[in-house]
């Protein structure tokens, strides 16, 4: 009985401080979408900037992969229970941007809290994505990332191969392909992010349009325009390794990434981010890349971001906006981005944070960690380089993966399953057009 | 003359029928009400705005020939479904019938599966396909069969038939038992004695007599394939490869909640319970005829 009292009375006690302490501080809520390895560091984030003052609790809350955080969110701000921070990723920026009014821009909300901010501190090439053509930030850059090229090098020497042999263009890649067939190799290549990898990033490597008016950047009448010749080809010789079994497919997603991990593909292509699940499991040696690209092109260009940004959301009151300009201004510090840069293989989205962590010799000791960032910014950005802003993309997205698996199996020519792409994903343009005039 | 009660004044039958009408409204007529009007607004994903478009969400559908596949789609993945997990729970209920000995173990043991929420039973036979750690697909690759149900809309149609079915064995294994052992045994005996064979007694003694249960399994087991079997789908394929095992309730999802396109998700909501509607119809005017009670 006694235990009991006590018990009772320490939990009173326990809620009351409990209860003192949430009333003193700001409460800022945050839905996210990573989990594993990501989760934890970004947990560590936000423990660091509780710690770091009194005023503000951020509480963050995973809520399902990119699409599905993207989904609770909108559904919740429908309801009016929306979180203050959202983590949307690069795909849903154009719906954020035509949605004016459901967000705070990130210009405006640092201003309001009178936050020092300086949107040039960020690369450009990923800060791009998230501005406005007239160069007003709208949102905060993350984690960014971008393909390049994996290779098990046990594999390479198994199949005959220089494991440190020129890879630069699809040509020499095919060439290790037949190669590795040729000696037996289950799995010589494997992909993760069909449209992201093979479209997209393969648009803005050549230097040609995915879609016309600047890849959507100007404009909302915008059409996809990847049904060009260089693309067919290089969408045909996919479906020829495929076909050949040089490449199997394993997924619309990252699903490859456990292939390869495993020591089963030899050479795949996935974002830099794949780099800290890879260094943790890989029982084999790893080197990385640059994506491939075909000559006589004028490729290579730059590629282009993957990963999100954080959006304040609007409707919250004054005192808790100041708190969150206040925790998204302590993530664009430098500790803080070389840390996460260096943890996970996400690219280092502030100049001083990629400054740093070079300064620390982290490149040295883990080479090929800074070819990502290389590969990104190793040109001017042309208009077909900068980016994608198009509505409706994460439909887009699964239509491109469903007529490219009409490929890889075969019932469909590259040619066939890109222009259906292409004029089922305007469809789509133009309905997005109609309901963001 | 048929005895009827008359109840007087209207407070009494009105209140008695009030919940049913109330729980009708909130969850039936409500929401419906709901998705005929949004079928006829183009809104934003955030609610911000809005624009009538009259029946254009109905058009932009009727044109999109992913969308009249999907009819197809639904049709033989109902019809599979349906049949193959009757037929089988028939086959074992006749088996179980006939048990002399442990009979519950067995009966016990038919009927597990049916407490596995369908999503979980998606996820076991995922595992057992995946083409990395599957023991079936490897089995199969052993065979020199080539299993990627990720990429071959075939066999990611037989996959979702296979987990969809599992379970609703157990479902129609039940019933079908129950409908067996409610058959008197003496007519079975006489006709035995008047010479008919096991299947003769079979098809024209038992499956009449079982025709009110199969008639009531058979409503049951559409209803589940067209809108249970979307945790089966969504945890196996997510509609793929190439939207071949998209049926009718996943589009409505997929295209209300992964794309945000709240109008078309409305008007196929519309368009589905016109559909349902009229099989109902059919199952009752049609085919409840056939059957004895």
């Amino acid at each position: 009985m006694k235990t009991i009292k006590a018990i009772i009375a320490s939990l009173a006690l326990f809620a009351m401080f409990a209860g003192t302490s949430a009333q003193a501080k700001v409460e800022i809520q945050w839905w996210h979408a990573f989990g594993g390895r990501l989760g934890e560091l970004l947990d560590e984030q936000v423990n660091k900037f509780n710690a770091s003052q009194n005023k503000y609790t951020v509480v963050h809350t995973r809520k399902g992969n990119y699409s599905e955080t993207l989904n609770a969110g909108i559904a919740a701000f429908r309801a009016g229970q929306h979180p203050n921070i959202l983590m949307v990723f690069e795909v849903g920026t154009a719906s954020l941007m035509a949605a004016k009014g459901a967000y705070v821009p990130m210009y405006q909300l640092m201003k309001d809290a009178g936050q020092r901010f300086n949107p040039n501190g960020f690369v450009s090439a990923v800060s791009g994505y998230y501005t406005t053509t007239d160069g007003k930030m709208l949102s905060m850059p993350y984690n960014s990332s971008t393909p390049v090229l994996w290779v098990n090098k046990d594999l390479m020497k198994k199949a005959g191969l220089d494991p440190e042999m020129d890879l630069s263009t699809w040509k020499r890649v095919g060439n290790a392909l037949d190669a590795a067939k040729a000696k037996g190799i289950d799995m010589p290549f494997c992909t993760c992010w069909h449209s992201w990898v093979h479209l997209e990033n393969f648009s803005a490597y050549h230097n040609i349009p995915f879609a016309t008016k600047s890849n959507g950047f100007a404009g909302l009448d915008t059409e996809l325009a990847f049904n060009s010749p260089v693309h067919i080809k290089h969408i045909q010789t996919l479906g020829k390794w495929a076909q050949e079994g040089k490449f199997k497919y394993m997924g619309r997603r990252n699903e490859a990434g456990k292939n390869f991990r495993a020591g089963e593909c030899m050479l795949m292509t996935e974002s830099s981010a794949g780099y800290a699940g890879i260094k943790k499991e890989a029982k084999f040696e790893f080197g990385i890349r640059h994506l491939p690209y075909y000559g006589a092109t004028e490729a290579p260009q730059n590629t282009i971001i993957g990963g999100s940004s954080l959006w304040a959301l609007s409707g919250k009151s004054k005192e808790e906006n100041k708190g969150t300009a206040a925790f998204l201004a302590f993530l664009s510090k430098t500790d803080i981005q070389a840390k996460w840069h260096q943890d996970t293989g996400y690219l280092g989205v502030t100049t001083a944070a990629a400054k740093a962590t070079k300064k620390s010799g982290f490149y040295k000791s883990n080479p090929g960690t800074d070819l990502a960032g290389i590969q990104m910014m190793r040109n001017k950005v042309t208009q077909n380089s900068k980016g994608l802003r198009l509505g409706s993309f994460d439909q887009i997205r699964g239509i491109i993966d469903e007529e490219m698996e009409g490929v890889y199996n075969g019932t469909k020519t590259a040619q066939v399953a890109l222009d259906s792409a292409v004029k089922r994903g305007n469809v789509l343009l133009r309905r997005f057009e109609r309901a963001n005039k | 003359m048929e005895k009827r009660v008359f109840f007087k004044g209207w407070w009494l039958p009105a209140l008695l029928v009030a919940p049913q009408l109330l729980i009708s409204f909130v969850f039936f007529f409500y929401p419906s009400g709901q998705a005929i009007w949004n079928s006829l607004f183009l809104p934003d994903p955030f609610g911000l705005k809005t624009e009538f478009v009259g029946l254009d969400n109905f058009r932009f559908l009727l044109s999109d020939p992913y969308y009249l596949a999907s009819f197809k789609t639904t049709i033989i993945f109902s019809t599979a479904v349906s049949v193959s997990s009757m037929a089988l729970g028939l086959y074992l209920a006749a088996l179980a019938d006939r048990l002399i000995k442990g009979a519950g173990v067995y009966q016990t043991l038919l009927i597990w599966p049916y407490a596995i929420a369908p999503a979980i039973a998606g996820v076991l036979w995922l595992f057992m396909f995946n083409g990395n750690i599957g023991l079936a697909s490897y089995y199969l690759k052993a065979l020199g069969y080539e299993w990627n149900h990720t990429l071959k809309g075939d066999q990611a149609m037989f996959l979702v038939i296979l987990a969809s079915s599992w379970g609703r064995i157990s479902y129609n294994f039940l019933f079908f038992l129950a409908g067996l052992q409610a058959i008197p045994k003496s007519i079975i005996e006489a006709a035995a004695i008047d010479g008919a064979s096991f299947w003769k007694r079979f098809g024209t003694i038992v499956i009449p007599l079982l025709s009110p249960i199969t008639f009531f399994l058979l409503v049951v087991n559409i209803v589940y394939a067209f809108f249970d079997t979307f945790g089966v789908i969504h945890t196996i394929t997510s509609g793929g490869p190439e939207q071949s095992t998209t049926i009718l309730v996943y589009k409505v999802f997929s295209d209300g909640f992964v794309s945000q396109d709240l109008g078309s998700s409305a008007a196929q909501s519309v368009i589905l319970l016109v559909l349902v509607g009229i099989l109902t119809v059919i199952q009752f005017k049609y085919i409840e005829r056939k059957v004895h009670y």
